[in-house]
C-alpha cells in the first residue's frame, strides 16, 4: 500500500441495523416502560445531577438504542427520582437506572 | 331558485355523503366522477384509523345510501355557467344539466413520490408508497416487498413540508398513516425491525397518540427524529438510508430490506380548472380557498358554489364526512334563501 502520508478514518455514522441492542433488549424486559420513551427531555430538564455531569434519563435510553455503553453518564444518577415525577408517559425512569445498574452489575 | 338538481363534482367519501344527504333532504343530486368507481381514494384503502375499519366496506356502506343518485361515471365536467338562476353545465358525456347548486368534492392527489429523487422511488427495487402498501395489504401483489424482509422504513413528510417540493403544507395524516402501517407491517412481520423517520409527529386526532404508544409499547417500532436525506441501493438490492439522529446529534445509516414513503396530498389538478369555471378562488396552497378557514369553510367566495372535503385542504376521512354533511345543509339553506 502506497503511504499517502494521510490514513482515512472510519466513518462515525451510527449502524441502525447493525447496532448491538442486547443491553437495551434485557432492559426492556426489567423496565418496559424504555420503550415508551418520547425523548421530550423533562427528566433531563429536572434531573438535579444533570447540569453540572451531564447525566440525562433521555440520552441514557437514546445512546441504549443506539447500541453505546452508558455507564459512565449513569454513575452520576443520584437516584433521587424527580425524573419519574416529571414524564408524561409515566415511565419509572428511578426503577429503569435501577434496572441497567443491575444488568451492567451481571456483565462484571 | 327553480332546479332540484345539485351537481357534485367527485364520487369519494365527500361527494358520496353529500349526495345522499342532499337527496334526504328531498333534492336530486348528481355525482360526476372522473374514475370508473366511487370512493375516491379512500376505495384503494386497507383499513382506516383509528378504529382499523374496513375501507371497502365503508364505501360499500356509503354506496348502498345512494339509491336514487344520478352517478355518472368516466365522466367529467366540461363547462359550467352561471345562469340568472343557478348553472348550466355540460359534462364530458354530453349531458346538460340545469343545477341549483355547484358542490365541489374533488379532493386530493397524492403527491408524486418519484419527484424526491433522493428516495430513489421508481428506481431502487424495494422503495413503495404508503399508497403501494395499502394496495398490497388489500392484494397481496407487490414485486417490491421482499418474502421475510428484517428491516423495514418509513419515511414521513414525502412531499409534504417541502417548500422546494412546491408543497409548504402538513398533509397531516400521513403520521397517523405510518404509525398504523408500520403497526400493520409488525404483525405481518413480527421479526423485523421497523423504524420510523420523522420530522415531528404530529398525532392530533382521537386516538392517535394510542396508536404511537402501542406502537413503541407493544410492537417496539423504533422512532428516529430526523429526516432521510438521501437513499442509495447497494449490490444486493437494498435501500440504505442516510439521516442524522437529530437527538443525538449523530449521522445514522440503515440497511433495509424495504423502505415506505409516506407520500402527502396535493390539491387536485383541476382545481384551478374547477374554480375558474364558476370564478372560484384558489388558496395560496392551490387547494379551493373557503370565504373564511373557521365558520365558513363549506362556502366559496361565490354564492351557489360550495365545498366539501380534501378539495379546500388536507382532511381526514371523518372530518370529511362531516363537512359533506355541513355543506349539503348549506346548500339547502342557500336553496331555500335561508343562506
Amino acid at each position: 500500500m502506497v503511504d499517502f502520508g494521510f490514513g482515512l478514518s472510519k466513518s462515525s455514522a451510527v449502524r441502525l441495523d447493525q447496532v448491538d441492542l442486547s443491553l437495551y433488549r434485557k432492559l426492556e424486559v426489567l423496565e418496559p416502560g424504555v420503550r415508551t420513551c418520547m425523548s421530550c427531555g423533562s427528566c433531563s430538564a429536572t434531573c438535579t445531577a444533570g447540569p453540572w455531569s451531564g447525566m440525562s434519563v433521555r440520552k441514557v435510553i437514546l445512546n441504549l438504542q443506539r447500541g453505546k455503553d452508558v455507564s459512565a453518564m449513569m454513575q452520576n444518577c443520584m437516584l433521587c427520582g424527580k425524573c419519574s415525577m416529571v414524564c408524561p408517559r409515566g415511565i419509572n425512569t428511578r426503577h429503569l437506572i435501577l434496572s441497567l445498574c443491575r444488568i451492567y452489575g451481571e456483565r462484571k | 331558485m327553480d332546479s332540484r338538481i345539485i351537481l357534485i363534482i367527485g364520487g369519494g367519501v365527500a361527494g358520496m355523503e353529500a349526495a345522499r344527504q342532499l337527496f334526504l333532504l328531498g333534492y336530486q343530486p348528481v355525482i360526476v366522477e372522473k374514475s370508473d368507481h366511487l370512493g375516491g381514494h379512500v376505495a384503494g384503502w386497507h383499513k382506516l384509523f383509528p378504529d382499523m375499519m374496513s375501507a371497502s366496506s365503508l364505501i360499500e356502506t356509503m354506496a348502498g345510501g345512494l339509491d336514487g343518485v344520478t352517478v355518472y361515471l368516466k365522466t367529467t365536467v366540461a363547462t359550467m355557467n352561471r345562469l340568472t338562476s343557478g348553472f348550466s353545465v355540460v359534462l364530458s358525456n354530453g349531458t346538460t344539466l340545469l343545477c341549483g347548486a355547484i358542490l365541489m368534492a374533488s379532493g386530493f392527489r397524492l403527491f408524486d413520490a418519484s419527484r424526491k429523487e433522493e428516495y430513489g422511488y421508481g428506481v431502487y427495487d424495494h422503495v413503495i408508497t404508503n399508497s403501494d402498501l395499502e394496495h398490497w395489504f388489500n392484494t397481496g401483489e407487490d414485486d417490491r416487498i421482499p418474502e421475510n424482509p428484517s428491516h423495514i422504513a418509513f419515511v414521513h413528510c414525502v412531499g409534504s413540508r417541502d417548500l422546494k417540493a412546491g408543497n409548504p403544507q402538513c398533509s397531516k395524516v400521513c403520521c397517523m398513516t405510518a404509525i398504523k402501517q408500520a403497526i400493520e407491517m409488525k404483525e405481518k412481520f413480527p421479526g423485523s425491525e421497523v423504524w420510523c423517520f420523522y420530522m415531528d409527529l404530529r398525532l392530533f386526532g382521537k386516538k392517535y397518540e394510542d396508536f404511537y404508544i402501542n406502537a413503541q409499547r407493544d410492537h417496539g417500532v423504533h422512532f428516529v427524529r430526523g429526516r432521510v436525506s438521501e437513499v442509495s441501493e447497494d449490490i444486493d438490492g437494498k435501500v440504505i438510508l442516510k439521516a442524522e439522529d437529530t437527538l443525538a446529534g449523530h449521522q445514522v445509516k440503515l440497511k433495509a430490506d424495504l423502505l415506505v414513503l409516506m407520500a402527502g396530498m396535493l390539491c387536485n389538478e383541476e382545481t384551478p380548472v374547477l374554480a375558474s369555471m364558476v370564478r372560484a378562488d384558489v388558496d395560496s396552497d392551490g387547494f379551493m380557498r373557503s370565504r373564511d378557514n373557521i365558520y365558513r369553510i363549506n362556502e366559496s367566495s361565490r354564492p351557489g358554489v360550495f365545498f366539501a372535503g380534501a378539495c379546500t385542504g388536507t382532511k381526514t376521512v371523518p372530518e370529511t364526512v362531516a363537512e359533506a354533511r355541513a355543506a349539503a345543509l348549506d346548500i339547502h339553506n342557500y336553496l331555500v334563501g335561508n343562506g
